[in-house]
């Protein structure tokens, strides 16, 4: 990675282009529009030419961190390789060209992809139908969500308004909640780490709409007392809503469906290998229990019975339109590779190879660093801090030991989440990792530990072999420059 | 049997347990109750190499009909550079991470910082996120956000001329979230001016949504919103085609506080609806209630200019409960390729598409008209989508053209159809799709 200091509006020269478009031969122009409806001048939109364009984003892309140029110990986010074919399917030209209105019978393969995907889906779940049409986690929250308030106001049941939150949640989970209208009750973990039963139970009212849970939790630990949380918040009349950011650690092994969860959603581009994209495009299907079944948001896919022939039609029964269309269409034909490629025999492996790479790592670093929690982990963990030094006394703190990973070659984990601890290092390597890479990680941690006894100041100046160094944040919230 | 996506030998495995203290993988799901261990089948296929999965692919691909597109409704077939394909494809970009990591997420950064700065210029508004999901879950961030950016108001009114699915997609997210809807009637193919004043005078209204250029195509004469909506308290987002907005009135001109819509339009393949690229752009004193991720520029120690995600006061990971939104990402990849869009477009590559997409669909437009078999149903101004009235009915004359290779009379209700021509139809397409349709009259 090299520094490259330019934006492309400080390469733009008055007169050069970088399009190649026809000329203009047609006798109407947009200059007959009215006045009053144009727009004054031209934007002021760059003006190069396409190698000067092409080298300065090639430029940009060297300054960036991925998962085809290093190892992503990152928490809750499972940044698993991304196969290259899926990006070549993805941008089949039978599938790319496709208009999202086109009439059925001219998109019989794109449809039928959507309903492979869902049933292939449905089965790894235990989930007896998905929708596919959110675009990213939250959204399958949000998503997920509203089928759970659709649900009870079907039924009449209309003073459900309250949702359970673990303290131990994704921040989405309390925003996704308060986005459909529902108030957030907290429910505390016990010093194991696992939802506080008792904590719990007496929450449970005639007025909670259901509890949303991830498991493994965010601390990487399986809620054992899942089947008791089960039975009592459906006894009081709620339902149970998966997060499935973790869903990694039971890919093979366990079902959602099968612990009793009514909602779930996925993240394709954590568990089924789509890329992150640095933030996008990702997809979050959700799936529901046949009694939720016919409350998929619009629109869905529909097999007819009779001449096996698929279309897409409004859910009036559901709880409306959640977007344009039907979801990141190119996104799902990249995961139904991915479930093709794993196949039946390699599926069952993704789950337990994650937890023993996860496992493998806390086992070897423990000496080192502070481990809260020290039973068996699922796809992840959490340290809290460094054992040798602390942040009060020696001014080493988590951020510091993130930064100086970052000179070893490797991304950073994910930092001060969960809420739980201060000093949280949350740690998730993934089943694509080799034995090679989890030991080189490790012996970077474990130097970075001795550092921080001999050498603090390599810590708390860190990064110092990265483009840039860190950035003074503070500047940036206080005096915000939000565009050239 | 080993998988290309595993790298794990027998005695890697047997090591790793070995430092863990257990004999089996099995013993990773001890904590587990054995009654939730699934010991099934999974209904999936058998393990496929990469030319099955190929195969596959293109045995379902030829159950799709590539149609010649002159339709649009959201959804527009205009021209993907090369060069914007190939840099989305670095995997640099592709393959990394959200960029919290400023030290080593530079690239990501700095582009969606020149994207919020493009999205400003083009709406003529101050700032913009670094994008959403898609157009109608960018007008439903917006109308939120007028919510919360006015006191004690819980109403928004949207106009009837908008696509119906961004009403749809608004409204289900109102009705969640507890905020109240309108839709305001239309008058004459456009947004009701007077219908909206009176909506207004209530007093509870905290935003309004009109689009740039509506359903039928035509472009909005939105004189005198912004004034009505202002002193009613409220905020004005107006959804745009941002393609569109080198050449027509921008929200910005026109007096809107918010934009919003889908940056599609720029260059994004059509992909059967999807990834797609919402945009939201805002004037200053709103940008703390501008909800997704915002970059911002700053420095490092030694004094070199660096991005970073910033006023993350507003996010869901600090706020949680109580965020502007419960969005955790953006469309990053997405906004990347419209950035290389419109550098490689510039001004003059922007103004082209647009001359070139107006001449093409007013060529088509009096040539249908002359055909006799079309009516016009407004007179006012349209960019490249217009609709007309059709003498042969929606369905049937959709149908007809379909078995020609054409997507085209997309049914607006009645027998109103609409067209969409862009730079990607060329005038022997137009002049073939014509003489189906001249067929189409003499054996009526």
């Amino acid at each position: 990675m090299k520094y490259y200091d330019k934006l492309i509006f400080e390469l733009s020269r008055e007169g050069r282009t970088g399009f190649s478009l026809p000329e203009n031969g047609w006798k109407d122009s947009p200059d007959d529009i009215p006045g009053n409806l144009r727009r004054c001048r031209l934007p002021d939109l760059p003006q190069v030419s396409e190698p000067d364009a092409v080298r300065h984003y090639i430029n940009l892309s060297d300054m960036n961190f991925g998962v085809d140029t290093g190892f992503y110990p990152l928490g809750s986010c499972t940044m698993k390789y991304n196969p290259k074919i899926n990006e070549e399917i993805s941008a089949h030209p039978g599938f790319s060209g496709l208009h999202p209105l086109q009439p059925a019978e001219t998109v019989q393969g794109a449809l039928k992809l959507y309903a492979e995907l869902s049933s292939w889906l449905c089965s790894l779940t235990g989930m007896s139908a998905f929708t596919l049409n959110p675009f990213a986690g939250a959204h399958g929250e949000l998503t997920g969500l509203m089928i759970m308030r659709q649900y009870h106001i079907s039924r009449g049941d209309t003073k459900r308004t309250r949702i359970i939150v673990p303290d131990s949640a994704h921040g989405t989970n309390p925003a996704s909640a308060a986005v459909c209208g529902l108030e957030v009750v907290q429910v505390k973990s016990t010093p194991a780490g696992t939802i506080d039963v008792g904590d719990l139970m007496p929450l449970l009212d005639d007025t909670v709409a259901g509890i949303m849970m991830t498991n493994p939790n965010t601390l990487g630990l399986f809620e054992t007392e899942i089947r008791e949380i089960e039975a009592s918040v459906h006894a009081a009349g709620g339902l149970l809503y998966y997060d499935g950011a973790n869903m990694n650690a039971l890919l093979g092994k366990v079902r959602p469906g099968d612990m009793g969860f009514d909602i779930m959603h996925l993240n394709l581009h954590k568990t089924f290998s789509t890329p992150h994209g640095g933030g996008g495009p990702g997809a979050g299907p959700v799936g529901v229990s046949s009694r939720l079944a016919g409350l998929l948001p619009s629109p869905v896919v529909i097999r007819d019975g009779k001449t096996g022939k698929f279309s897409m039609a409004g859910n009036p029964g559901g709880p409306g339109r959640i977007s344009g269309f039907a979801g990141n269409f190119g996104v799902l034909m990249k995961a139904c590779a991915y479930i093709m490629a794993l196949g039946k025999r390699n599926v069952t492996k993704v789950g337990p190879y994650a937890v023993l790479a996860a496992n493998y790592i806390k086992e070897s670093l423990k000496d080192r660093y502070r481990l809260p929690v020290p039973s068996l982990c699922k796809h992840e963990f959490v340290f809290d801090g460094l054992k040798d030094v602390s942040p009060a006394v020696d001014g080493i703190s988590t951020l510091d030991v993130a930064k100086r990973l970052l000179d070893y070659g490797f991304h950073a984990p994910t930092i001060y989440f969960p809420l739980l601890f201060h000093q949280s290092i949350m740690i998730e390597p993934t089943e694509t990792e080799s034995k090679e890479t989890l030991d080189a990680f490790i012996e970077a941690m474990r130097k970075i530990a001795d550092e921080a006894v001999s050498e603090p100041e390599l810590l708390k100046t860190a990064p110092h072999c990265t483009p840039v160094g860190r950035p003074d944040e503070t500047l940036a919230a206080t005096h915000p420059v939000l565009k050239f | 049997m080993g998988f290309a996506y595993f790298p794990h030998t027998e005695g890697d495995i047997r090591a790793m347990l070995d430092r863990i203290g257990l004999d089996s993988l099995d013993g990773l799901y001890s904590d587990v109750p054995e009654d939730v261990l699934y010991k099934g089948d999974f209904s999936i296929p058998d393990a496929m190499s990469e030319m099955e999965i190929r195969r596959w692919f293109d045995d379902l691909a030829s159950e799709n009909v590539r149609l010649k597109v002159f339709c649009g409704a959201g959804a527009y077939d205009h021209y993907s550079p090369s060069a914007a394909k190939a840099v989305i494809s670095r995997s640099e970009f592709l393959t990394s991470y959200t960029p919290y990591q400023a030290e080593v997420s530079q690239g990501t950064l700095r582009y969606i910082f020149e994207y919020q700065t493009m999205m400003t210029r083009l709406t003529g508004l101050d700032c913009s996120n670094a994008s959403m999901y898609d157009g109608p879950t960018s007008a439903a961030e917006a109308m939120l956000m007028t919510v919360a950016c006015t006191r004690k108001k819980s109403r928004v009114l949207v106009s009837a001329t908008l696509l119906p699915r961004v009403i749809d997609v608004v409204g289900t997210y109102c009705k969640f979230h507890g905020t109240g809807l309108s839709v305001i009637p239309e008058s004459g193919f456009s947004s009701d001016l007077e219908a909206f004043r009176k909506e207004l005078a209530a007093g509870d209204v905290a935003g309004v949504l009109v689009p740039g250029i509506n359903r039928y195509g035509i472009i909005e004469d939105l004189s005198g919103f912004a004034d009505a909506v202002h002193s009613a308290k409220a905020l004005l987002a107006v959804y745009s085609d941002p393609s569109s907005l080198a050449v027509i009135r921008t929200p910005g001109e026109w007096g809107a506080d918010i934009a919003c819509g889908d940056a599609q339009s720029l260059g994004i393949p059509l992909s059967f609806g999807g990834p797609y690229l919402g945009f939201l752009c805002c004037r200053q004193e709103y940008v703390r209630k501008l909800p997704g991720r915002i970059v911002g520029q700053t420095s490092d120690p030694e004094g070199r200019r660096c991005y970073v995600l910033t006023l993350q006061a507003r996010e869901q990971h600090i706020r949680r409960e109580k965020a502007t939104s419960n969005i955790c990402s953006n469309q990053s990849l997405m906004a990347l390729y419209v950035t290389v869009y419109l550098s490689l477009m510039g001004p003059q590559g922007l103004r082209r598409v647009n001359e070139l997409s107006y001449g093409g669909a007013h060529y088509l437009y009096s040539a249908l008209l002359d055909t006799g078999l079309f009516t016009e149903v407004s007179e006012k101004p349209f960019l490249k989508e217009f609709v007309l009235r059709s003498g042969i009915p929606a369905a049937v004359l959709q149908e007809k053209l379909l078995e020609k290779g054409y997507f085209a009379a997309l049914s607006c209700g009645d027998d109103i159809v609409s067209f969409c021509v862009t730079e990607n139809r060329t005038r022997e397409e137009i002049d073939d799709l014509l003489s189906v349709i001249r067929d189409l009259r003499s054996s009526k």
